[in-house]
C-alpha cells in the first residue's frame, strides 16, 4: 500500500502540470483542469492498488482526467468542436510530446504574468504547475488557507477577466517577461518556510527551474538558475546544527553537502556562458561548492564575479556581499574601504555585522566588540543575535 | 476583448521624459490597425457634475466623484487580442510615460 501511495505521488510530481497545462489550452478552464487532475490522482489512488500500478503512471492518470473532463464538459453541454478536441487528447499514443511540453511552458508564463501580483504568481505557479495543496502554500506563507486560496482566485478571475494570454511570447518579448519568471522561481526557492526552517518548495523550485531548463535550451540563464538552486540547496543537510540553529558556511560540515547536485550543479555550469546575473550568483555558489575547506575559499575569483554582478545589478545587499568578498580576497582594509562607499545600509543588520567582522579582522578589537553588540541589537531573529553576542563576548576575552 | 483605457496624469514626479511617443502618431496608428474604437481628452475636473438619483430626486453635486491628486485626463477605447495586446498599445502612449494608465477589460456578461 505504501508502495503504491508512493508511486502516485511521483506519477503525480512528473504529471500533474502537465494534465493540467493540457487541460487549460484545450478547456479554458482552470479550476476544471485542477478539478480533474486531482480527480486522477484520487482514482489512482483507490485503483492502483487493486489494478496494480500501470506501465505508463502519466498516461494512465492524463486519461482519467480527460474523460473526467469530458464528462464535466457534456453535462455542461459545451459544444461540440471543444468536446471533440479533449477527447482527442493522449489518443491513441499516451502523449505528443512537443504540444504538451508547450502547454507546461505556456502555463508558466502565464502564472508568471507581471500583470499578476507578485504573492499570487508564486501562489498560483506552486498550486497549478507543482500541484502543491493551497492548505500547504498558506502554511509557508503564515496565512490562513482561505486567505490563500482567495489570493488564488483572484488570480485566476483575472487571467480570465482581463484575458492574460495563454502563450510563450516570442522575439523581443520573450526577452522581457523570462526574467520575471525567472525570479518568480527563485521566491518560490527562498521563500516560505517548513516547521524546520529549511525553504519550503526548495524541491519544487529545483523540479520547475529544471522543466524550464529543458524547455528552453536557448536560455543560458534558465540553466544557471537551475544550477544555483543544485548549488545551494547542496547545503540543506549541514545548514542547522542538532538545536536547529544557523550554521554558517565556514562552520559547515563539508562532507555533508551532496555531493551529486554539486557534480549536477558544476556540470550544468560548464556548458553555459555568463549571460546574466543567475549565471554570476550561480558561479560564486560554485567557488564555495569546491572548496574542499574555508581556507581553501578562492575570493579572488568570487570577489571577481561580485565586481561583475554589482556592475549589472547595484544594490546594497550585491554591494555588502562584494565588500565581504573583497574583505576576504584582499585582506580587512579593502573589505572596509568598499563597505564605506555603499549608501542606503544605514542600520541594515548585515551591514553592521559585516563592519564589526572586518574590523575584527583589522585588528580594531574594541571598535569590533561594539560593533558586534550593536548589530546583535539590531538583529532580527534571536538566534542570529545570541551568535553575533557570542562574537563579542569571543573577542572580549582575547582581547 | 475590448480594454477601456483611463489616461491619468501623475503628481508624481518620476517621469520617464526619454522617448516620449507622439500622441498623434499613437492614435493615427491605432485608429488604422482597427484597435482604437473611440476616445477623447476629457475637460478638467472642475467641469465635472456629479449625479445620482436618491429617493426619486436628481441630486448634483460640482465636481468629480472622487477627489484625488491625479485626475482622468482622457480616455481610449481599445479592441484586442489579450492584455498582452493591450499592454503594448498602452506602453506606446505619451501618458504611460509622463503620467499612468489603468487599463481595466470590459466585463464579460
Amino acid at each position: 500500500m505504501v508502495d503504491v501511495a508512493q508511486a502516485v505521488a511521483a506519477a503525480g510530481r512528473d504529471s500533474y502540470g502537465r494534465i493540467v497545462a493540457t487541460l487549460i489550452r484545450v478547456t479554458g478552464d482552470w479550476t476544471l483542469a485542477e478539478d480533474c487532475a486531482q480527480e486522477a490522482l484520487a482514482a489512482a489512488l483507490e485503483r492502483w492498488p487493486g489494478d496494480g500500478i500501470p506501465g505508463n503512471p502519466g498516461g494512465w492518470l492524463l486519461t482519467v482526467a480527460r474523460n473526467r473532463a469530458i464528462d464535466v464538459l457534456r453535462r455542461a453541454a459545451v459544444e461540440n468542436r471543444k468536446l471533440q478536441e479533449v477527447a482527442m487528447l493522449g489518443e491513441p499514443a499516451p502523449e505528443p510530446a512537443g504540444e504538451i511540453e508547450d502547454d507546461r511552458l505556456r502555463l508558466i508564463f502565464t502564472c508568471c504574468h507581471p500583470a499578476l501580483a507578485p504573492e499570487a504568481r508564486v501562489a498560483l505557479t506552486l498550486r497549478t504547475i507543482a500541484g502543491v495543496p493551497t492548505a500547504d502554500i498558506a502554511r509557508a506563507f503564515l496565512v490562513g488557507e482561505p486567505a490563500m486560496a482567495r489570493r488564488i482566485g483572484r488570480a485566476k478571475a483575472k487571467i480570465a477577466d482581463a484575458r492574460i494570454p495563454y502563450r510563450v511570447p516570442e522575439g523581443p518579448a520573450l526577452a522581457e517577461r523570462l526574467p520575471g519568471v525567472l525570479a518568480v522561481l527563485y521566491l518560490l526557492f527562498t521563500r516560505g518556510y517548513d516547521a524546520d526552517g529549511e525553504p519550503a518548495f526548495a524541491d519544487e523550485a529545483i523540479r520547475l527551474a529544471r522543466l524550464l531548463a529543458e524547455l528552453m535550451p536557448g536560455e543560458p540563464e534558465a540553466a544557471s538558475l537551475l544550477a544555483l538552486f543544485l548549488l545551494q540547496h547542496s547545503r540543506r543537510h549541514a545548514r542547522r546544527d542538532a538545536a536547529g540553529d544557523l550554521v554558517t558556511l565556514a562552520k559547515q560540515d563539508r562532507s555533508r553537502w551532496d555531493r551529486a547536485a554539486i557534480a549536477e550543479g558544476l556540470e550544468i555550469l560548464l556548458g553555459t556562458p555568463v549571460a546574466g546575473p543567475y549565471a554570476l550568483q550561480a558561479r560564486i555558489a560554485a567557488c564555495h561548492a569546491t572548496a574542499r575547506t574555508p581556507a581553501e575559499t578562492d575570493w579572488r575569483s568570487i570577489a571577481g564575479w561580485y565586481d561583475e554582478l554589482a556592475r549589472i545589478q547595484p544594490t546594497p545587499v550585491i554591494e555588502l556581499n562584494r565588500a565581504v568578498a573583497h574583505g576576504y580576497a584582499y585582506g580587512a582594509a579593502a573589505g572596509l574601504e568598499l563597505l564605506k562607499a555603499i549608501e542606503g545600509l544605514d542600520n541594515y543588520p548585515a551591514a553592521v555585522a559585516v563592519e564589526a567582522d572586518l574590523t575584527a579582522r583589522a585588528g580594531d578589537t574594541g571598535r569590533a566588540v561594539a560593533l558586534f553588540r550593536r548589530a546583535a541589537e539590531l538583529a532580527p531573529s534571536e538566534v542570529e543575535r545570541r551568535a553575533l553576542l557570542a562574537r563579542a563576548a569571543d573577542l572580549g576575552a582575547a582581547g | 476583448m475590448k480594454y477601456m483605457m483611463f489616461v491619468c496624469d501623475d503628481t508624481e514626479p518620476e517621469t520617464d521624459e526619454s522617448l516620449v511617443p507622439d500622441i498623434h502618431t499613437w492614435v493615427a496608428e491605432n485608429d488604422a490597425a482597427g484597435r482604437r474604437i473611440t476616445g477623447n481628452v476629457l475637460a478638467a475636473p472642475s467641469a465635472a457634475t456629479t449625479v445620482r438619483v436618491r429617493g426619486g430626486q436628481v441630486l448634483l453635486t460640482d465636481g468629480p466623484f472622487a477627489e484625488t491628486k491625479e485626475v482622468i485626463v482622457g480616455f481610449d477605447i481599445l479592441e484586442c487580442a489579450d492584455l498582452d495586446e493591450a499592454i503594448a498599445v498602452v506602453a506606446k502612449h505619451p501618458m504611460a510615460h509622463q503620467g499612468r494608465i489603468e487599463l481595466r477589460p470590459y466585463a464579460e456578461l
